[in-house]
């Protein structure tokens, strides 16, 4: 277990010094960090703090937010196959900042757009806790999550449906793709505490997830209280995946892998694999996100994209894995 | 306050009472067993008791706040769930959660409580195996393992027996007569009217919404009561190993 931790958080710092040295300026790696720490040197610095930065600390927060979420989710649902964006926030998310995108709200400011995802995803939320707040199971909680995804998907579709303008609806598709180019540190500003305050409040329900392996009546008679704990769910998930979507749009596959290749790694227990998920959800995008920029470094090519085109395949094997066991 | 105290108590599943105006108070040192036939009620007197259904009335347990009641009560489900493939001792480890302060690990009384729960259902062999693995009557013997590593005053269990052989089963109840000996109390709902005869203290027949026999189970076990209630003819008769009920035919 142990080693474990010391791997995942190696791989951590790893992937982060590599995500900051790597890019298109072709900065050498001392040349580099000297401008990232000591600010010598103009258009290095500027290249290191404000481009670089920002999109390794996000990279780290987007996949902590999705591999945490993710965990957390299945261990609510007691179900493998649950992810973060199945209370529908991510895609209320994605239709508050393609409604930004359409309107020409989002070219207002640089934060106009996360901010109008933000609104999307807290929208989602008032639905979710109306329809499954207090009373109602789980299963009321994946129903209105569904009926939310859906109807955030159509308007999305009837948004791009009714663009007028090609070029809005092309910068839509691209944005949904999900990426990390571009961030600045205010993008960082703004995810943070809402990842970081989610984060808190999930972990701190570790051991509720833990009872509920027996069962939600089982749980509930160890002194769960099951109708709070889906408050902290809904509020933490929704609170980093968010968050997580407002900045760099939306990236596939990384809460659903996650958590289910450190599974057998964490003894399976879920309050284990929450930390363990967020840890490895940040090596997966910092990783995804290396690979963006070495693969087609002059094609733009889309962290979501990868994401899927690698998670997609990972998740047909683990699933032949699980069926070769059982 | 040990045991479980009932006043008064209904539960209704929609529109119709499943339960009306029970009394029933259980102390230390009793096995209860809940007979009843399907859709008596069984059940359903349990998890309202506990507060997991909405009831009226008084109940001891319902009272208490959530982590009191964790702690005074242990509950075995009948839907034997295992969520993730954890370990055999880690499963048990769980009945422990009640006990633990916020952060705080597992200390060696926990561990003590964890160890003596796996040897009294036999489980020394299991402790490293997969519990989603295990044999579905394995898997009940774990789980009534985590339930005794609750370690709590009062245990309630939901057809406990179904689904192990005949060792196991026996040695079930063996199991739980002994907690009772020991000063806990133990209620267990069950259909098998040979072994609550013979482990039972005592018995409570539900039927039509309300207690239909309360008493010892030589009392409670008559040609009568198990006609009208069960419809049924059993053998009955007393051994040196105690009491023998063996259903033999439908009225």
């Amino acid at each position: 277990m142990r080693v474990l931790w010391i791997t995942l958080g190696a791989l951590v710092v790893v992937l982060f010094a590599a995500s900051l040295l790597i890019g298109p300026a072709g900065l050498a790696p001392l040349q580099a960090l000297s401008a990232l720490i000591r600010g010598d040197a103009l258009a290095e610095t500027l290249v290191m703090r404000e481009i670089r930065l920002p999109r390794a600390i996000l990279a780290v927060l987007v996949g902590g937010a999705l591999g945490l979420a993710g965990a957390a989710m299945q261990g609510y649902l007691r179900n493998p196959l649950a992810e973060p964006g199945l209370i529908g926030v991510s895609g209320s998310a994605a239709l508050g900042a393609v409604l930004a995108l359409q309107t020409g709200f989002a070219a207002m400011h640089v934060l106009a757009l996360p901010f109008a995802a933000l609104a999307g995803a807290v929208l989602a939320v008032l639905i979710i806790l109306a329809l499954a707040g207090a009373h109602g199971g789980s299963i009321t909680l994946i129903l209105a999550g569904i009926a939310v995804s859906a109807l955030a998907g159509a308007l999305t579709s009837l948004v791009l449906n009714l663009s007028p303008n090609p070029f809005a609806a092309s910068e839509i598709v691209f944005w949904m793709m999900g990426s990390l180019q571009d961030r600045s540190m205010t993008h960082v500003w703004l995810a943070a505490p809402f990842i970081v305050l989610g984060g808190v409040v999930l972990l701190a329900q570790g051991r509720k997830f833990d009872a509920l392996t027996l069962g939600e009546d089982a749980a509930a008679s160890m002194g769960v209280h099951l109708g709070r704990l889906r408050l902290a769910l809904v509020l933490g998930v929704a609170s980093m995946v968010g968050a997580a979507t407002a900045v760099a749009g939306a990236i596939g596959f990384v809460g659903l892998v996650v958590p289910h290749i450190l599974r057998p790694l964490v003894g399976a227990r879920p309050s284990v694999l929450l930390p363990a998920s967020a840890l490895g959800g940040a090596v997966l995008v910092l990783m995804a996100d290396i690979a963006v920029r070495v693969i087609l470094p002059t094609r733009d090519l889309k962290l979501g994209v990868l994401t899927a085109i690698v998670g997609a395949p990972l998740f047909l094997h683990l699933i032949y894995k699980t069926r070769a066991q059982a | 306050m040990n045991g479980l105290v009932l006043q008064d108590f209904s539960v209704a599943r929609g529109p119709c009472d499943v339960l009306r105006d029970i009394a029933l108070t259980v102390g230390p040192g009793e096995c209860v067993g809940l007979l009843g036939p399907n859709g008596a009620g069984k059940t359903t007197l349990m998890r309202g008791a506990l507060g997991l259904m909405a009831h009226r009335g008084m109940s001891s347990l319902s009272a208490l706040p959530l982590k009191t009641r964790a702690k005074t009560v242990a509950w075995l489900p009948q839907a034997r769930e295992i969520a993730w493939p954890v370990t055999v001792e880690t499963l048990i480890a769980l009945g422990r959660l009640p006990h633990l302060a916020p952060g705080a690990s597992p200390a060696s009384e926990d561990q003590a409580a964890i160890d003596s729960a796996i040897a009294r259902m036999g489980l020394e062999s299991f402790r490293t195996r997969i519990a989603t693995q295990l044999s579905g009557g394995e898997q009940a013997r774990v789980l009534i393992a985590r339930a005794l590593a609750q370690s709590t005053p009062l245990l309630m269990v939901d057809e406990p027996a179904a689904g192990l052989d005949p060792a196991h089963q026996l040695g079930l109840m063996q199991v739980l007569a002994d907690e009772a000996r020991g000063g806990r109390s133990v209620i267990a709902s069950m259909h098998d009217l040979g072994l609550a005869a013979r482990y039972c203290t005592r018995l409570v027949v539900l039927w039509r919404g309300g207690i239909a026999a309360d008493g010892r189970p030589d009392e409670v076990l008559t040609p009568d009561l198990l006609a009208e209630v069960f419809q049924i003819r059993a053998h009955i008769t007393t051994s040196p190993d105690g009491p023998i009920v063996q259903p033999v035919g439908v009225i």
